[in-house]
């Protein structure tokens, strides 16, 4: 859901008729089936399937994949496509590996398809865990189900054997998949965050994207003025886009520490200034927005923005990619960065939240983990990640990777802004991976705040609540960072 | 003895995919109920009472168990009351005609039409519906609300009617079963009773008040359990059309929606069996009184 660059998207016929599927499955009425699936688990544990028996290590093949071992990719078919797994990257191992089979599976749910899956033992080799329904890392780390991936980022470069993996891609991108410690997540996109408009009707207009909210408010009265709406999420299925952006503008003020300590779980993390200050700067901006925005989804949003009915848009750079065949001609997205809340700030106006996301997984008790590391080691070649830009329109980790490609008006603006930030970089939130349970009444907090049921103060004492039980709970396993 | 081996024969291959598919499952969820199993690993840790402890303390879930019993009550009421007018319009509201009663003018058309709404699957109407319920004037109500000059409404996100908009969807998709239910009572009642009635001067109003409505009240019952069990569920239509799945600020959350939650979202499946506990015996708690209340019911008749 929420970490997913991509991908917040509509819930389908298909999906719907699975979803009452599982209602019987759940609902009916005591959750008895899901009994059923803990019969599957209980005698598999004990036989994790050996590896099959791994053929010698080299320069070419470091971690010794067994040339004809098959192996099985699941990628999630959001808003990147699956068309970079299917035409890229799968070749490229193909071509490595002539003897191999590979079963590509391409799904929107990857919870509902590969959660029985686990709890029988009998797991894909690499998972694309994303999406609404993506799997919760953190959880599946606890049990014992995901493999440790130092030895991808210590491997030698497909590009530059003497460079480590590490050594090739942007920094912080290990760090932000590590779960205790290790890094147990590739996250292969680098997304930026920000307010995305149309550069076209701007001009037009002669509106500048504003430097603090008090040039924000000033510019949403002349906006509003102009008759469009000024500014507009979608609360139906994407009110993470807002939240995103309050925990940007605490993050600007206070500096990264304040996403730390959100994170990690500190008592009372969501009372501090920073935190109350963004949340109530931003309901400032909620009275700008037309309140049917709360029912509605967030293509319907963007549709809107399309169509210069809403000027001011939160999101991520895999918007524009998404938008690609409804943008008309004269629009041209840009991205500005998230407003300063006072001149006192810790960071400035330029910095911008850049992270390294769309998490990808390797579980321990696959049967071709060998494969499913070189599958990843492949992916994190300048090849295969031009490849992933090309068909995806994200940029990825690797550094580099997007030299000579044309790139389009959103990304290339994108990237302008990542050159005047520097160093001055906000970092990802983690605790939407972790704690689901803290997001999902984020979610709901943000919708009343930002639509006026709730005032910041409300808005901070309720998130403190639910992350006090969420670190009370004993079933939840705690993390950490330090970076 | 070979008259009982044949029906045992018959009957223990049911039983055998009974116990199997139906009892199983739910005495083990009755296990990880009491356990903190996160549903990846097989190793719950067994816990106790926890689960159900902390379920009294949890706002969300006390939301959807009161949504359950304003569902439980007005529902059926309302869907109740729709089809029994329908039914007694389309079988008795055309008056006598050449000696039988009938109803109104094209009433067999009616009926096909009321029974359209049950054919379509739950998820198309869960779509159909997001259209006309949209919040701005792009959606089908808000829509002809605008024609005569009323500014739009917000169904699903206003949290006073959200849920009520939801029980509209339900209350539209049900009637038809029950106008065909309640038509079929109505064919069973006598038409001499009517025409008796209708001699002596009694108007539409007196007949069905009168006569149609103690006659067809076993009828009636059975719709009632059946509305009651579906006030349990909601959970597509819930899922489909509340803003964030239960929102705004939990005002449409059902259970069977807070357990799916809690199980394939948050991972804990310990905890999301012990709502499907209580659900259980939420259930079974209305199973029993309204069994109990047929039975009275049937002594003083």
């Amino acid at each position: 859901m929420t970490n997913s660059a991509g991908s917040p998207k509509d819930i389908t016929r298909r999906q719907m008729l699975r979803r009452i599927g599982l209602t019987a499955l759940v609902a009916g009425p005591a959750g008895g089936m899901l009994a059923a699936c803990a019969t599957g688990g209980g005698s598999s544990e004990a036989s994790p399937s050996a590896a099959p028996s791994a053929a010698a290590t080299s320069a070419q093949n470091p971690f010794g994949v067994k040339a004809d071992a098959a192996l099985e990719v699941v990628i999630f078919k959001g808003g990147l496509g699956d068309g970079y797994a299917k035409d890229v990257h799968e070749p490229l191992y193909k071509k490595t590996f002539p003897n191999a089979t590979i079963k590509h599976v391409a799904t929107q749910q990857i919870a509902q398809t590969l959660q029985p899956r686990f709890a029988s033992g009998d797991v894909p080799d690499f998972i694309a865990n994303s999406g609404t329904d993506l799997m919760d890392n953190g959880a599946l780390q606890s049990e014992g189900q995901l493999l440790d991936l130092t030895p991808l980022f210590d491997a030698p470069s497909i590009d530059d054997p003497s460079k480590k993996i590490k050594d090739t891609i942007l920094a912080g991108t290990v760090e932000s998949g590590l779960i205790a410690g290790k890094p147990f997540i590739l996250n292969y996109v680098s997304s930026g965050y920000g307010l995305w408009f149309n550069t076209k009707l701007f001009q037009e207009k002669g509106w500048t994207p504003p430097k603090d909210f008090t040039e924000f408010k000033a510019v949403c009265e002349k906006i509003k003025a102009a008759g469009l709406t000024p500014y507009a999420y979608a609360g139906k299925n994407a009110s993470y886009y807002q939240y995103w952006m309050i925990l940007i503008t605490a993050a600007k003020a206070e500096g990264n520490q304040v996403l730390l300590d959100i994170d990690n779980l500190v008592d009372g993390a969501w009372l501090k200034d920073s935190v109350k200050q963004s949340a109530a700067a931003w309901a400032e901006i909620g009275k700008f927005i037309d309140k049917s925005y709360e029912g509605l989804i967030h293509t319907e949003v963007q549709t809107r923005q399309n169509q210069n009915k809403v000027a001011f848009y939160p999101s991520g750079s895999w918007l524009e990619n998404e938008q690609k065949s409804n943008t008309p001609a004269g629009f041209e997205y840009a991205v500005a960065p998230t407003p300063s809340l006072t001149p006192s700030d810790k960071l400035p106006y330029e910095a911008i939240r850049v992270a390294a996301g769309e998490p990808y997984i390797i579980p321990s008790k696959a049967k071709n983990t060998a494969g499913a590391l070189e599958y990843a080691r492949i992916m994190l070649s300048k090849e295969g990640a031009k490849g992933f830009t090309e068909k995806s329109g994200s940029l990825t980790v690797v550094k580099g990777a997007a030299e000579g490609l044309s790139l389009s008006p959103g990304i290339k603006s994108l990237n302008d802004a990542i050159g005047a930030a520097g160093d001055n970089i906000v970092t990802y939130s983690q605790f939407e991976n972790w704690y689901k349970e803290l997001e999902t009444e984020l979610r709901k907090q943000t919708n009343s705040l930002m639509f006026g049921r709730i005032s910041a103060d409300e808005f901070c004492s309720n998130m403190q609540k639910k992350a006090d039980s969420v670190k009370a709970d004993s079933s939840i396993t705690k993390q950490n960072r330090t970076v | 003895m070979r008259k009982y081996g044949f029906i045992f024969s018959f009957l223990v291959v049911p039983v055998i995919l009974y116990a199997i598919f139906v009892i199983s499952p739910y005495l083990q969820a009755f296990y990880i109920s009491l356990t903190n199993w996160r549903g990846i690993s097989a190793n719950p840790q067994f816990i106790g009472f926890e689960n159900f402890t902390r379920l009294l303390g949890d706002d969300v879930f006390w939301a959807a168990v009161r949504h359950h019993a304003v569902l439980l009550v007005a529902m059926p009421l309302i869907t109740i009351a729709i089809a029994l007018f329908f039914s007694f319009l389309l079988n008795v509201g055309g008056g006598s005609k050449s000696g039988k009663m009938a109803g109104v003018r094209g009433s067999k058309f009616y009926r096909v039409v009321y029974f359209f709404p049950q054919v379509l699957a739950v998820a198309v109407v869960g779509v159909l519906f997001q259209a006309i319920y949209r919040p701005d004037n792009t959606g089908v109500l808000n829509g002809l609300l605008e024609l005569v000059g009323l500014g739009p409404v917000g169904w699903l996100i206003d949290t006073n009617l959200a849920l009520w908009s939801i029980m509209g969807v339900i209350i539209w998709q049900g009637v038809g079963f029950y106008v065909v239910l309640f038509s079929a009572g109505m064919a069973a009642i006598p038409s001499e009773v009517f025409e008796a009635a209708a001699l002596d001067g009694a108007g539409r109003f007196r007949l069905f008040f009168s006569i149609t409505l103690p006659l067809i009240w076993d009828t009636i019952q059975v719709g009632w359990v059946y509305l009651g069990i579906a006030a349990f569920d909601a959970f597509a239509l819930v899922q489909v059309l509340s803003v964030d799945r239960g929102g705004p600020d939990n005002a449409t959350t059902v259970l069977p929606l807070e357990i799916w939650r809690t199980a394939f979202t948050f991972s804990k499946f310990g905890y999301a069996s012990a709502m499907g506990v209580a659900l259980f015996f939420l259930t079974i708690t209305f199973a029993a009184l309204s069994l109990r209340v047929t039975r009275r019911e049937r002594i003083e008749v």
